[in-house]
């Protein structure tokens, strides 16, 4: 007799845990169950987001490089499973090289982003980029695994924090990542991946008041709508492409900062 | 406190000193008794045949008669602007474009005390301000953008910058010269054509404005400067024929014209509101920390978007500030605005100063207490005396709500964490001061603080170099230096890779 596979019971990724939606709902996506997140979802992974981001921008530069870095490492060992998630190898293999690309970034992008300031006074002036806080990510439907590394990689590395909102029609692969991010030193809640249906829970990503900003790459027809929402609290409005790949796409979550300090004896 | 300073602090304060009138003389400033809208190059009658009078608001005089540009005057405007982009100013070489902003800065430097008088005849800040510093900053943003015009592809590698088109600019009365030049100096520099609504109350400074462009040679259309009302304001952000809005201003106004371009794919930056913590630690050089929250708050009447609004002072030094602070604030001059003496001028209208009056009473009723100094003020005009609240809570309308006006509120701290966890809490983010002697210390607050400028052992300071904008609810986009261009650019987002 044939053994019998052990299945996977596809989960929420909040907190560094793995919970099921506290509504106990789930869909069919790609053949399996899987959780469909709720309003009350949203909200527990923006605190647990919020939690998580002071020790994250306060890590040094270096570190956060390295954690990107270990995110590639883990996504390569389970390249098989993600290969069987997504288009195949090929998109596999260039998310994997984003990470890396992206985990060089970390300790380069304030001395390309960031100025000092000739003021015509005597005063130190400089000008340093900083993360803006929480981002919510509505990730594009595809390609599975590597728009949604296009998406957060930038997010991350600059020290924010984020709420995913996971492709709706494949969702497999995003929780394929959790599990990556989960065993990658990521510490928790710097990632919260939610799955579940987009048109549901985007409003509440884009009203809620304790995000930062938001990345609308995969919203499609509800942006004006999400836009208006995000005006609630002065949201930064991010309309993400899934094929981008620059030091831009870091500055697009990021906040400039500008210190004054007199020069003197 | 050593023993001298004992002494000095209960030595008589100069309150009771005479000081002779220095009034600055007006002549310099010739008005039209009515101006229309300035669009494609000329004033023109507007459209909707509406005029309003603008005041002088220490005296209440009537200066002049400006323009209510209604919806078709807007559209005028917005397409003077589009025609003056596509048929013209985006084929001018960039280096011309510099030689443009270069003149405007040299004649703006040479017409200075004409502005400067004008600029606090109609807006009520002290002469002495808008001599020394809305008069010579504006001067040099337009000096410092000048230059930018034929180098951004060095400001922006691999980015291919190109202007986005027509700007909608609209903007506050507290600085009504200086914001002009934040607006329209970046977004000609980037190649841009523009469209400017200047504050109801403070319009004349950008009318006189329009003959600086005259004397410059500006192509006709590049600038166009429509005046009224919000409702003026309104009819710009709705307008589908700008490709970008720049507000300075309320951040209740702000969401609104956020919510208004949802969907429209028209680009925007805010500058909204703020109610920043200035933070004095017990090891600061108290004098220059109390002539800091003296230049802080009552800079401009305290009609400032980062004015230090909040003091935070470190519980142990509480009361010797609050004595040196009450002290000082004895001296300060209130009145005439053209007197030269003048530290604090006339509120720049009624409705500004009503709104000071109730959120002051809010204060008193919700039980902070309020100090005023002895002061005289004149009969006529919009004036108030700067006020300083100490026993005041953090919930308190006065220590959440921007006050706009010469207002202190006073709370206190223990630990540099307590510091950090008041400063930072309220839904804005402009600005913040700190003030110890302590270099470690002031790096770790400039980090820890939710502001977009940071202030150390100094406040109110500003520069064209020097990037200027909020985090949270005070807004996105910079003003000022290298970051302040990208605004007004179009930027191919990144390189396609994977």
């Amino acid at each position: 007799m044939s053994r019998l596979p052990v299945r996977k019971t596809y989960k929420l990724f909040i907190g560094g845990d793995f919970p099921r939606s506290e509504s106990g709902r789930t869909y069919e996506a790609q053949g399996q169950n899987v959780a469909r997140a709720s309003r009350k979802d949203v909200r527990d992974a923006v605190r647990a987001a919020r939690g998580a981001l002071p020790k994250w921008r306060g890590m040094t530069a270096y570190n956060r490089g390295q954690v990107l870095y270990r995110i590639a490492e883990m996504m390569e060992a389970r390249s098989e499973a993600f290969a069987e998630l997504s288009s195949g190898r090929r998109e596999v293999e260039t998310a994997v090289d984003r990470w890396v690309w992206y985990a060089g970034w970390a300790d380069k992008y304030a001395q390309v982003l960031g100025t000092s300031n000739p003021v015509a006074a005597p005063y130190f002036n400089f000008t340093i980029p900083e993360p803006t806080g929480v981002v919510g990510v509505v990730a594009p439907e595809e390609p599975a695994i590597d728009a949604l590394v296009a998406r957060l990689a930038p997010v991350i590395v600059g020290g924010n924090v984020s709420v995913v909102l996971a492709s709706e029609t494949a969702p497999l692969a995003a929780i394929e990542l959790a599990e990556a991010l989960a065993t990658a030193d990521v510490p928790g809640g710097v990632v919260n991946i939610l799955t579940g249906y987009k048109a549901e829970l985007a409003p509440w990503l884009a009203g809620h008041m304790d995000v930062n900003a938001i990345d609308v790459a995969g919203a499609d027809g509800e942006i004006p709508e999400l836009e208006r929402l995000a005006a609630e609290n002065v949201k930064r409005v991010v309309r993400g492409k899934a094929d981008r790949q620059s030091p831009y796409e870091i500055a697009a979550f990021l906040e400039l900062k500008t210190v004054w300090h007199p020069i003197g004896v | 406190m050593t023993e001298l300073e004992r002494k000095q602090d209960s030595s008589p304060v100069p309150a009771g000193w005479d000081y002779a009138p220095a009034p600055e003389s007006r002549d310099i400033v010739t008005l039209e008794e009515r101006y229309g809208l300035y669009i494609g190059g000329e004033l023109v009658e507007p459209k909707s045949g509406e005029y309003f009078p603008t005041l002088n608001p220490a005296s209440e005089d009537v200066l002049a008669e400006v323009a209510q540009a209604g919806p078709e005057d807007v559209d005028l405007a917005v397409q003077a602007a589009r025609e003056a982009y596509e048929n013209g100013w985006s084929s001018v070489s960039p280096s011309e474009r510099a030689k443009y902003l270069f003149r405007i800065a040299r004649i703006l430097q040479e017409r200075s005390r004409e502005f400067a008088v004008l600029e606090s005849l109609n807006g009520g800040k002290p002469i002495k301000e808008s001599r020394d510093v809305d008069l010579p900053l504006s001067a040099a943003h337009f000096f410092y953008y000048a230059g930018w015009a034929d180098k951004l592809e060095y400001a922006f590698p691999n980015r291919n910058p190109t202007p986005i088109g027509v700007a909608g600019q609209i903007i506050p009365w507290n600085f009504p010269l200086l914001m002009l030049s934040w607006k329209i100096a970046p977004a000609l520099a980037a190649g841009n054509t523009v469209v400017l609504k200047p504050a109801e109350t403070t319009p004349l400074t950008a009318l006189l404005f329009a003959d600086v462009l005259r004397q410059a040679e500006l192509p006709p259309g590049v600038v166009n400067i429509v005046t009224g009302d919000g409702r003026a304001g309104a009819e710009l952000v709705k307008h589908p024929g700008t490709d970008k809005i720049a507000f300075t201003g309320s951040t209740e106004v702000g969401k609104a014209i956020q919510r208004e371009l949802a969907g429209s794919g028209r680009r925007l930056t805010l500058e909204l509101g703020g109610k920043a913590a200035n933070i004095i630690f017990d090891d600061a050089a108290l004098d220059q920390a109390v002539e800091g929250i003296i230049n802080g708050i009552y800079f401009n009447q305290g009609h400032v978007c980062c004015a230090g609004s909040r003091l935070l002072v470190q519980e142990s030094i509480y009361e010797p500030v609050i004595q040196k602070l009450k002290r000082r604030l004895t001296t300060l001059r209130v009145g005439d605005p053209l007197d030269k003496n003048t530290d604090v001028g006339a509120i720049n209208s009624k409705q500004q100063l009503e709104k000071i009056q109730e959120l002051v009473k809010s204060g008193e009723e919700e039980g902070a207490e309020v100090y005023q100094p002895p002061c005289r003020l004149p009969e006529k005009g919009y004036w108030f005396v700067p006020t300083v609240f100490t026993n005041v809570a953090q919930s308190y309308r006065i220590a959440q709500e921007e006050i706009f006006g010469p207002v202190l509120s006073v709370l206190t701290f223990r630990t540099p964490d307590e510091a950090v966890e008041k400063a930072n809490n309220t839904p804005y983010g402009l600005s913040a001061g700190v003030w110890t002697e302590k270099g470690s210390r002031i790096l770790s607050m400039a980090n820890r603080l939710e502001a977009g400028v940071v202030w150390a052992n100094t406040y109110n300071r500003f520069d064209p170099t020097s990037p200027f904008g909020g985090y949270k609810e005070s807004g996105f986009g910079r003003e000022g230096g290298l970051h302040g261009l990208e605004p007004y650019l179009d930027l191919d987002e990144s390189e396609v890779r994977g």
